[in-house]
């Protein structure tokens, strides 16, 4: 035992060292930039598509000779969707040497980490943290994703326009903060549209499996649309019930719902026809898009979602700033932070959620959402 | 008639909540340990099941068969790895700790097989379901498959428990350790069985709850555990038919308070009743009042 002790010691300290030396040698030559979102736990998803959807950026951005020649490196961490773990790993990553910040992936854990930021004077581009709140602290901090108000907006002005319907009832999930922001702007577009909501119902993250109240009561209020602004995991769930008590209004969703089709096992029979705001679809036709998809398939056997296309785009956008800015790899934190938020609100962007996407100061980005429709198990661009 | 469907829907739901709470109760009853485990056993039985189905092509019932078994298997080697040793510790805090532990660790183990996407159960009951008054009532087949089963395991766990000489065994352990081996009562043994029995019923649980509500993802089986748990206490924890109705009732309790009062209280409506009955009836609905004798 104590000879093993021993050789577990040398081990150790060789690993450490080898650490240092790689560490040490690495700060010399690329642009670090950290990124924290749920990689474990229920909203591994959405942490999981991040991380590889960036890792690609990243590694394209390389192989083509880095931005302006400065080489990319991208540091990970698992974050659990949790506010406090978020910090922690922000900690671990300013460590490590980070010059930007690629997060957090999901809103709470976003705003707790963006306090911390502003604080730092770093950079922050949160690819899918789409709560107001997330960007809101200092001038520091911008975001790649549409925020939620905009999407309740752009979800109400989009059906009264279109007349898809006059009754709508709306489920939503009260104790998420993104649903129920959805909810509210879209509740105070609705006076200005020509539809009425007749039956709003709410669930909660403690009873998310049983939907067969809230889908009775929206079938005996009339509606002839349902809005759900949350999560697929939870929409597949809806969709399945509300086939078995023969409800079958149109529904509509947000970019939550993207993600619907690569429920495994799921029958995608019973999405035909579902509307949903997404800027980013999967099957679309041009080249950057494709190739995306292509590579992402390739690695992870999977089709990207939106959450990965936000990552992808995040990663170029910095990039762009980099180059925009002529920052170099051996600036620090804050003397790149005050160069990005200036180089943020003068380059344009074509990515895969959006062409010609720019930024203002406040670091909402302006870009198109669209609606696709569900056409034989694949979105269609409306 | 709205009152009726939300009633059924009450009863089904509460009905998945009762299957579980069996488990939980059993486990209780004989081996007065929490096995907090217990939800996260439901979700790996519904894996077992469903990668029979789509890698194997199972035939659904030879699956629900096969993931009994693995949930047996996995229920024994908990008991014998987890919790045995700590059986005579301290406090009865560590072995409780230790349950949670393994909760976790499930979670854990299965989140890194077959990752965080949640998978779509197809189900395994091949019960139609049925409309009544021109399909303005519907009682789903999985709603019927679930209600008949917990009504068929809570009796058969009844007469086993009582009839048979395990049973009885059993009986005699949640009784008195000591004095069960002093009779020649292999403890360890008897206890092995509970845990596997219980875990059996947990992967019956797993396929119904599963087939009931078809996403299944590592962190399934918590939430409905927990309710379960709820159940457990609210019909009097360690009697068995008291975990069934203490299941029917906080899904109808549930159903009702989301479709009358509010679809945002409906947690706070469950757990408020849930204290009003253990302040009246502080052993559960059909607790037994234990006196200690001194």
């Amino acid at each position: 035992m104590k000879k093993f002790g021993k050789v577990l010691g040398i081990m150790t300290a060789a690993a450490l060292t080898a650490g240092a030396l790689s560490v040490g040698a690495a700060a010399e030559d690329t642009f670090k930039i950290g990124s924290s979102g749920p990689m474990t736990g229920p909203a591994a998803t959405y942490g999981n598509a991040v991380m590889n959807a960036a890792q690609i950026a990243v590694d394209e951005i390389n192989e083509a000779g880095g931005a302006n020649g400065v080489m990319l490196e991208f540091n990970p961490q698992d974050d659990e969707h949790d506010a406090e773990k978020a910090v922690n790993a922000y900690n671990t990553l300013k460590d490590w040497g980070m010059q930007a910040f690629l997060g957090t992936v999901t809103s709470g854990p976003c705003i707790a980490v963006e306090a911390e930021a502003v604080n730092d004077n770093m950079f922050l581009l949160t690819p899918s943290g789409s709560a107001v709140d997330c960007i809101t602290a200092g001038d520091n901090a911008f975001r790649v994703c549409f925020s939620d108000p905009d999407q309740g907006t752009a979800s109400a002005k989009y059906i009264g326009e279109n007349g898809l319907a006059e009754k709508i009832a709306v489920i939503y999930d009260s104790s998420d903060v993104y649903s129920s922001g959805v909810y509210a702007t879209f509740q105070a577009e609705a006076a200005n549209q020509p539809f009425e909501i007749v039956c709003a119902e709410a669930f909660t993250a403690d009873s998310k499996t049983d939907f067969s109240v809230q889908l009775q009561k929206a079938k005996e209020s009339g509606a002839e649309l349902v809005f759900l602004p949350f999560y697929y995991n939870e929409i597949a769930l809806v969709f399945t019930q509300a086939d078995a008590m023969g409800f079958a209004p149109k529904w509509f969703g947000v970019d939550g719902m993207d993600g619907i089709l690569t429920v495994e096992g799921f029958d995608t029979s019973l999405t035909e026809g579902v509307m949903l705001l997404t800027p980013f679809s999967a099957d679309a036709e041009d080249e950057r898009t494709k190739n995306f998809v292509a590579k992402y398939q390739e690695l992870h056997n999977e089709v990207p979602n939106q959450f990965a296309a936000d990552a992808y785009d995040g990663v170029y956008a910095i990039a762009a700033a980099i180059e925009k800015a002529g920052i170099t790899a051996d600036m620090d934190a804050s003397e790149v932070c005050d160069l990005l938020k200036v180089a943020m609100t003068e380059i344009s962007i074509d990515g895969v959620t959006g062409t010609g996407m720019t930024w203002d100061a406040s670091g909402e980005p302006s870009k198109d959402p669209k609606a696709v429709v569900i056409e034989n198990g694949a979105y269609k661009g409306m | 008639m709205s009152f009726l469907s939300y009633l059924i829907n009450g009863i089904s739901l509460g009905s998945v909540y009762a299957i579980i709470a069996l488990g939980y109760t059993m486990v209780y009853g004989i081996a007065k340990m929490l096995n907090f485990a217990h939800g996260d056993v439901i979700m790996v039985g519904g894996y077992a099941c469903l990668m029979l189905v789509l890698n194997l092509n199972a035939n659904p019932f030879v699956a629900v068969l096969a993931a009994i078994v693995v949930c047996t298997v996995l229920g024994i080697v908990i008991e014998s790895v987890a919790y045995r040793p700590l059986r005579n510790a301290a406090s009865p805090l560590a072995v409780l700790i230790t349950a949670i532990g393994v909760s976790y660790l499930l979670q854990n183990i299965v989140l890194l097989i077959f990752g965080s996407n949640p998978k779509s159960f197809q189900t395994v009951v091949p019960i139609p379901d049925l409309k009544l008054a021109d399909g303005a009532l519907t009682i789903t087949g999985e709603a019927i498959a679930t209600i008949l089963c917990s009504v068929i395991i809570m009796i058969v766990l009844t007469l086993f428990i009582n009839k048979t000489k395990a049973g009885q065994a059993m009986l005699a352990v949640a009784e008195d350790k000591g004095a069960a081996q002093l009779m020649g009562i292999n403890v360890n043994g008897t206890i092995a069985l509970t845990f596997a029995i219980g875990s059996g019923l947990a992967a019956v649980a797993g396929v119904l709850l599963c087939s009931s509500y078809p996403s299944l993802t590592p962190y399934t089986g918590s939430m409905p555990g927990i309710k379960a748990f709820v159940a457990a206490v609210f019909g009097g924890i360690g009697s068995i038919p008291g975990a069934m109705i203490g299941g029917i009732l906080l899904g109808v309790i549930e159903i009702l308070g989301k479709a009358y009062i509010s679809s945002q209280l409906a947690d706070a409506i469950v757990f408020a009743v849930l204290i009003i009955v253990l302040l009246v009836k502080p052993t559960g609905l059909l607790g037994k009042q234990i006196q200690e004798k001194v």
